[in-house]
């Protein structure tokens, strides 16, 4: 972990890396200033993660790495060499829908679509975090998804839900 | 985005050698505002050294009774670790009002202090910028400057830092500690990020191929009577119009301590020490408050735009003293302003 | 006969739902191809001049950059500005991409660097140097504004303000009370959540399929055909997803334009997707500064309305929208003048922007409706039902129906109106001050020409179709739901096919009219379908239906039946298999009617309540609560239709309170082109809101009672928000959005 790696690319020289990407383990060579984003997009076809802004100002291309939420769009693949990462087209398994998708369906937590995998793992971080307990809290911690259609009030409904039932479950 | 190489570094030494070596290449760690303004073609790196593997993501006490925030900490980490929340709350508060979740995530205590100032013409390639292009002029002195700054401004650069974390740590009299070709050194807070003068192409007193390492916090920790105000045109994810961190220690109703450090109107954290003297020895009140913040904007300056931020934090200061002293601090999830 | 199994008018879960919330919704960047290349479009820096010179050589050097293209190397296009026009072009002369070496607004496309990877070209196209001429550009329509005209052509479709009734300036001066007041609404980019991208795929036969981000496949369609001069045959354009669009997938950008020109060019298959900065170097909702003047009896009746708007519009193009007339649409008043010039400045031509004109307009009649409210001591609801107006005075013609007394009386009743002190600063809540306030939104409700099939296979499952797109309306739904009770069918056995442009002729999707058109459509293509199978059926060697009528039977289950007897019937499948077919199908079209679109106005109504808290001080507003009741015909999908008007009240919150490009009239550029400057409203924005939708039935429109809803939602929101802003600080703020500065000031 701590040995230095120098590579130079002077003649866009590739650098392999590996990425644990929905449990499958993806050996892949990128340029350096390949973006996290558009890795998954371009490269992995895996097209559910979604470039809105490019610039950490929007959220749709949020995805988990190693359990965080993060920007997609801010990270160069490079540097996340060995991480896990989860995208949209993880949260659900074996084509069970994750609860949360499933209160989006039923709130209609969207309308485009676009920002919808942003939101999705992002709210399935926040309720993994533990931290959110009211509406106010939901609404602030989900600030880091813009939604230009308005659906705000029905996702904050849809994560509140299955918070909800998470909580009694846990009882 | 402009083709670099990439290495990863070992070690400190490792890194600071490389960073020495090659003046145009930059440390990378979060990213959160280097990809950022690499993608706008306004930071254009020869070479990015990797410095988040770097033993640097530890949170620990000192024996002198510091609390001690490695580099490669992340916002979020420093935000919701219990040493901090219990006893720097005003950090943690700050780091809260930032950004979104994600960008917490990833960006890091060291990064956050290295963010580059907010201006809508040093992002964009297609206008002058004296920060990005020495000498091509400051459209923003005469043209859109609502986020820009009314402190410590020159004819060269208007625009502002935008850190909140930084606002807090300026309050603290954080020390940042540094490694470089020449050893190790320690920097405060308040001379860490430095005025636009003549050369507002230089955000920091960092020399060449030096790295932060560290961000000791004193133990002076403000826990009773802080609070971070952030004031800006959206109740979230955006960038203060004028933020303010307030931090007193009271003795029976009289104030014995006071910082006040301001965010989103100068290119650096702004402190005033000579209005902070004027409350210790004072009994919180609105008046004493008032002429603390007239005190502070007494050179302030405004723009076509952005006049209207001189009297935006002088009621900011006001309102977050009486927060403080009441302690009653600004919560970052109820919006409503207390 | 909708009423069967129920889809019509029940809340249902978007069919495309799944789709969305897996990530398998396919958007125009993410379709793949063979050998695919990546264009960066880069965008000029001036406002106006001319291109001295552009250096590729650097870019062109570097590995896997296949070509840099510029107006000196780019090939040949169609000549005529008419071939650029599309559908929905305003007069004048659209803008051709890399056409010459003119710079005619900041921000316009110069070159496109493609490249076999999307990195390659990012680089690439950094290392591009451009030197520029600069000419004096304008941008300011506080100067230019002195020169403003009326446009002397009008654009197709929207209406220009009617002649002046009476004498609006006499009445005014003879007045006793007069609110007379100049409104501002700012600049505002559409901003989808999408950025606008074309997958251009270059078929063996050199043939096009597109991959566009469009509200219009056909017009994309038709608009590729006819600058690049291919048939319709060799161009087809597909965009099953729309990632938002609002007005701006209207008009084919110009992403779609250098995507062909390279692939052509090419013979390549090539995607071009533009930055979220360069989603500001295209369309926007103009700028308006209006003046608007009420002369009123003491007892608040109207006795003049005078109301003019100056807009924005581009050096080439004379966009236009409905900004005035609503004025005299919602009040009855004898003495009317109402006036819309355009002054032109250097910047892209404006586009449609979510309830374009109305959003504008309504903002400056609704606040200055309140203003006479304050100055006549009226209750602001009280005193719009007492200049309700019954008739379309302007057009002297009924309505098809207006339920708006019934969104005032109900949307009151839930707000808790009667509660209000009316006295501006009376009301807190602890620090806060509480301001509520109301206005009025409206639309028109348009029916488009349109068609849609109907195909029934012999498995019992229907496909419809229609060239129409889904930007998030909820399209996809209520076709199927219509689709669904029509044949008898549950909806999992019902497939809606839109947004490709070989399907049935649609019209652009906008303005609130596709699910009354392509809806009506798919309506009659099912009933047609519906009435061969049954003549299919009574036609089958001892049919059980042989001597029913359709009145007397029903469609259920996949089954026609006899409606008083349902244990006698026959499959659907038992019938194709009879008739020794495998599919029924019809194609059909639904026109609006000529006879009624001249005897009746057709518009939806709401009544926006608004509340506010205000933190004074320090200038922080904080929306704590909407209700808006919305009259809009017959309601198809109560779900998706209340996310429609919860997204347009969202939007309205945006314009009231965040939503401003901002130029720098030195450069004259956009200087806020990004997400973290220009604000759309974050989830911590929005608190909540209410809506309700009353009973509104209009048989004269179209067979279903439609309106559509896309747009009411934003109309009059603004103004609620100004005006409870009024409400709670006493401070009348003109200019929108209403931010900190203004409230401070």
């Amino acid at each position: 972990m701590s040995a230095s790696q120098n590579y130079s690319s002077p003649a866009l020289e590739k650098i392999p890396i590996t990425l644990i990407v929905n449990g499958e383990t993806r050996t892949i060579e990128v340029l350096p200033w390949t973006v996290l984003l558009d890795l998954l997009r371009d490269h992995l076809h895996l097209t559910g993660t979604k470039k809105g802004c490019d610039h950490g100002q929007c959220g749709a291309c949020t995805v988990i790495a190693d359990g965080k939420r993060i920007n997609s769009c801010m990270a160069l693949a490079v540097m996340k060499d060995g991480a896990s990462i989860t995208t949209i087209e993880g949260i659900a398994s074996d084509g069970a829908l994750h609860p949360l998708q499933q209160a989006f369906i039923d709130h209609d937590a969207f309308q485009c679509g676009y920002c919808t995998p942003g939101q999705i793992c992002s709210g399935v971080t926040l309720i993994q975090e533990g931290r959110a307990r009211t509406r106010d809290e939901i609404r602030e911690w989900m600030s880091g998804n813009i939604c230009r259609c308005g659906a705000y009030t029905n996702i904050v409904d849809a994560i509140e839900q299955v918070l909800g039932s998470n909580q009694e479950a846990g009882r | 985005m402009n083709r670099f190489s990439y290495m990863r570094a070992g070690s400190i030494e490792e890194a600071v050698k490389a960073a020495s070596a090659d003046s145009s290449a930059r440390f990378i760690a979060g990213g959160t505002n280097l990809v950022d303004l690499m993608k706008y073609n306004v930071e254009r790196p020869t070479r990015l050294i990797d410095i988040t593997r770097l033993p640097l993501n530890t949170i620990e006490d000192t024996k002198s009774g510091e609390l001690r925030l490695g580099a490669m900490t992340t916002n979020d980490e420093v935000a919701h670790d219990p040493r901090v929340q219990s006893r720097y709350p005003l950090l943690a508060s700050a780091i809260l009002a930032g950004a979104s979740p994600q960008l917490r995530n990833a960006a890091t205590t060291g990064g956050n202090l290295l963010q580059r100032t907010r201006c809508y013409y040093f992002y964009d390639t297609g206008t002058p910028c004296n920060k990005r292009e020495p000498g091509t002029g400051c459209p923003a002195t005469f043209g859109r400057n609502r986020i820009h700054a009314i402190l410590g401004t020159s004819e060269h650069c208007i625009a502002t830092h935008p850190s909140d974390m930084c606002v807090a740590l300026a309050a603290l009299e954080a020390i940042i500690h540094i490694a470089g070709p020449d050893g190790e050194r320690a920097i405060p807070m308040s001379e860490f990020h430095r005025l636009p003068g003549d050369r507002p192409e230089i955000d920091t007193t960092l020399r060449p191929g030096e790295i932060i390492t560290a961000v000791e916090l004193p133990p002076e920790d403000f826990v009773e009577h802080h609070t971070y105000l952030k004031l800006r045109d959206r109740l979230s994810y955006a960038f203060a119009l004028v933020s303010v961190a307030a931090a007193l220690r009271m003795d029976a109703g009289t104030i014995v301590e006071a910082r006040i450090a301001l965010g989103g109107v100068a290119h650096k954290p702004w402190r005033d020490p000579a209005a902070e003297a004027m409350l210790r020895g004072h009994p919180a009140s609105t008046e004493r408050f008032a002429a603390v913040a007239d005190h502070i904007l007494r050179d302030a300056k405004g723009f076509q735009d952005n006049a209207f931020k001189i009297d935006l934090a002088r009621r900011g200061i006001v309102r977050a003293l009486s927060q403080a002293a009441a302690g009653t601090p600004q919560s970052q999830t109820d919006k409503r302003i207390r | 006969m909708l009423k069967a199994q129920g889809y019509v008018g029940s809340p249902q879960n978007r069919v495309d739902g799944r789709a969305k919330v897996t990530g398998e919704a396919r958007y125009a960047a993410e379709f793949d191809a063979p050998d695919l290349a990546y264009g960066i479009v880069i965008s000029s820096a001036i406002a106006k001049g001319r291109i001295a010179s552009i250096d590729i050589s650097s870019a062109l050097a570097i590995p896997g950059v296949v070509q840099v293209f510029t107006h000196e190397n780019r090939s040949g296009t169609a000549w005529l500005d008419r071939n650029y026009r599309d559908e929905t072009a305003p007069p004048g002369s659209p803008f051709r991409p890399l056409y010459d070496d003119q710079v005619v607004y900041s921000g316009q496309p110069i070159a496109l660097v493609v490249a076999d990877e999307y990195e390659i070209a990012a680089h690439a196209a950094s290392l591009v140097r451009i030197a520029y001429e600069t000419d004096t550009h304008m941008t300011d329509l506080d100067i230019k504004r002195s020169e403003a005209y009326v446009p002397p052509k009008k654009r197709s479709g929207v209406k220009a303000p009617p002649s002046p009734r009476g004498d609006a300036e006499e009445a005014f001066t003879q007045a006793p009370v007069k609110v007379h007041a100049e409104y501002r609404i700012a600049i505002e980019h559409h901003n989808p959540m999408e950025t606008h991208a074309s997958t251009v795929i270059y078929e063996q036969d050199g043939t096009l399929t597109i991959h566009e981000k469009t509200q219009g496949p056909q017009n994309s369609q038709s608009y590729v055909s006819s600058v690049f001069g291919l048939s319709s045959d060799q161009v087809r354009v597909v965009s099953p997803f729309i990632g938002g669009a609002f007005g701006s997938g209207l008009r084919p950008q110009y992403q779609l334009f250098l995507a062909v020109m390279a692939a052509l060019e090419l013979k390549r298959s090539v995607r071009v997707v533009l930055t979220r900065d360069q989603m500001f170097t295209f369309g926007y909702r103009p700028q308006a500064i209006q003046t608007v003047s009420l002369g009123a009896n003491p007892d608040g009746m109207l006795q003049s309305i005078m109301h003019d708007a100056i807009q924005t519009t581009s050096t080439f193009e004379d966009y236009q929208e409905v900004v005035v007339n609503w004025s005299n649409l919602l009040y009855h008043c004898d003495n009317v003048k109402l006036t819309y010039r355009l002054a032109q400045v250097d910047t892209a031509t404006p586009i449609d922007m979510r309830a374009p004109g109305a959003a504008t307009g309504v903002t400056a009649i609704e606040t200055a409706m309140d203003e006479l409210a304050y100055a006549t001591g009226i209750d602001p609801v009280e005193l719009r039902l007492r200049n309700y107006a019954e008739v379309d005075e302007a057009n002297k013609r009924d309505f098809s129906s207006k339920e708006l007394r019934a969104c005032y009386q109900l949307g009151a009743e839930r707000f808790g109106w009667a509660q209000r002190n009316p006295e501006p600063r009376s009301m807190r809540d602890g620090r806060e001050l509480v301001g509520w306030g109301m206005a009025t939104g409206v639309w028109e409700a348009i029916m488009q020409k349109t068609a849609a099939r109907a195909v029934l296979s012999a498995d019992g499952h229907l496909e419809v179709s229609c060239a129409t797109a889904d930007i998030g309306t909820g399209t996809y739904t209520i076709l199927t739901q219509i689709a669904a009770d029509i044949m008898g069918l549950p909806m999992e056995r019902v497939t809606t096919r839109i947004g490709d442009s070989s399907l049935p002729k649609s019209p652009v999707e906008g303005g609130s009219w596709t699910a009354a058109s392509a809806g009506t459509a798919v309506q009659i293509a099912c009933q047609t379908v519906r009435e061969s199978l049954f003549k299919y059926a009574r036609e089958m060697d001892a049919s059980p239906l042989a001597n029913a009528s359709l009145e007397h039977v029903s469609f259920a289950d996949g089954r026609i039946v006899l409606t008083n007897d349902p244990e006698t019937g026959v499959s659907f499948t038992d019938i194709m298999r009879a008739r020794g077919v495998d599919k029924v199908e019809a194609e059909e079209k639904a026109s609006p009617g000529m006879m009624t679109s001249m005897r009746y106005s057709g518009y939806s109504h709401s009544a926006v309540f608004a509340e506010v808290k205000v933190d004074e001080e320090l200038g922080i507003i904080r929306v704590t609560r909407i209700v808006s009741a919305v009259a809009a015909g017959t309601i198809l999908n109560p779900k998706t239709a209340r996310s429609q008007i919860i997204g347009g009240i969202v939007f309205g919150i945006g314009m009231a309170l965040e939503e401003e490009s901002m130029l720098d009239h030195n450069l004259g550029r956009f200087m806020n082109h990004n997400l973290a400057e220009y604000h759309v409203p974050v989830n911590a924005d929005i608190h909540d809101i209410d809506v309700i939708f009353v009973s509104e039935h209009d048989d004269k429109l179209n067979p279903m009672g439609i309106k559509g809803l896309g747009e009411i939602g934003i109309v009059g929101t603004a103004a609620a928000i100004g005006n409870a802003i009024f409400h709670a600080t006493g401070k009348r703020i003109r200019d929108y959005p209403i931010t900190i500065d203004k409230l401070l000031g």
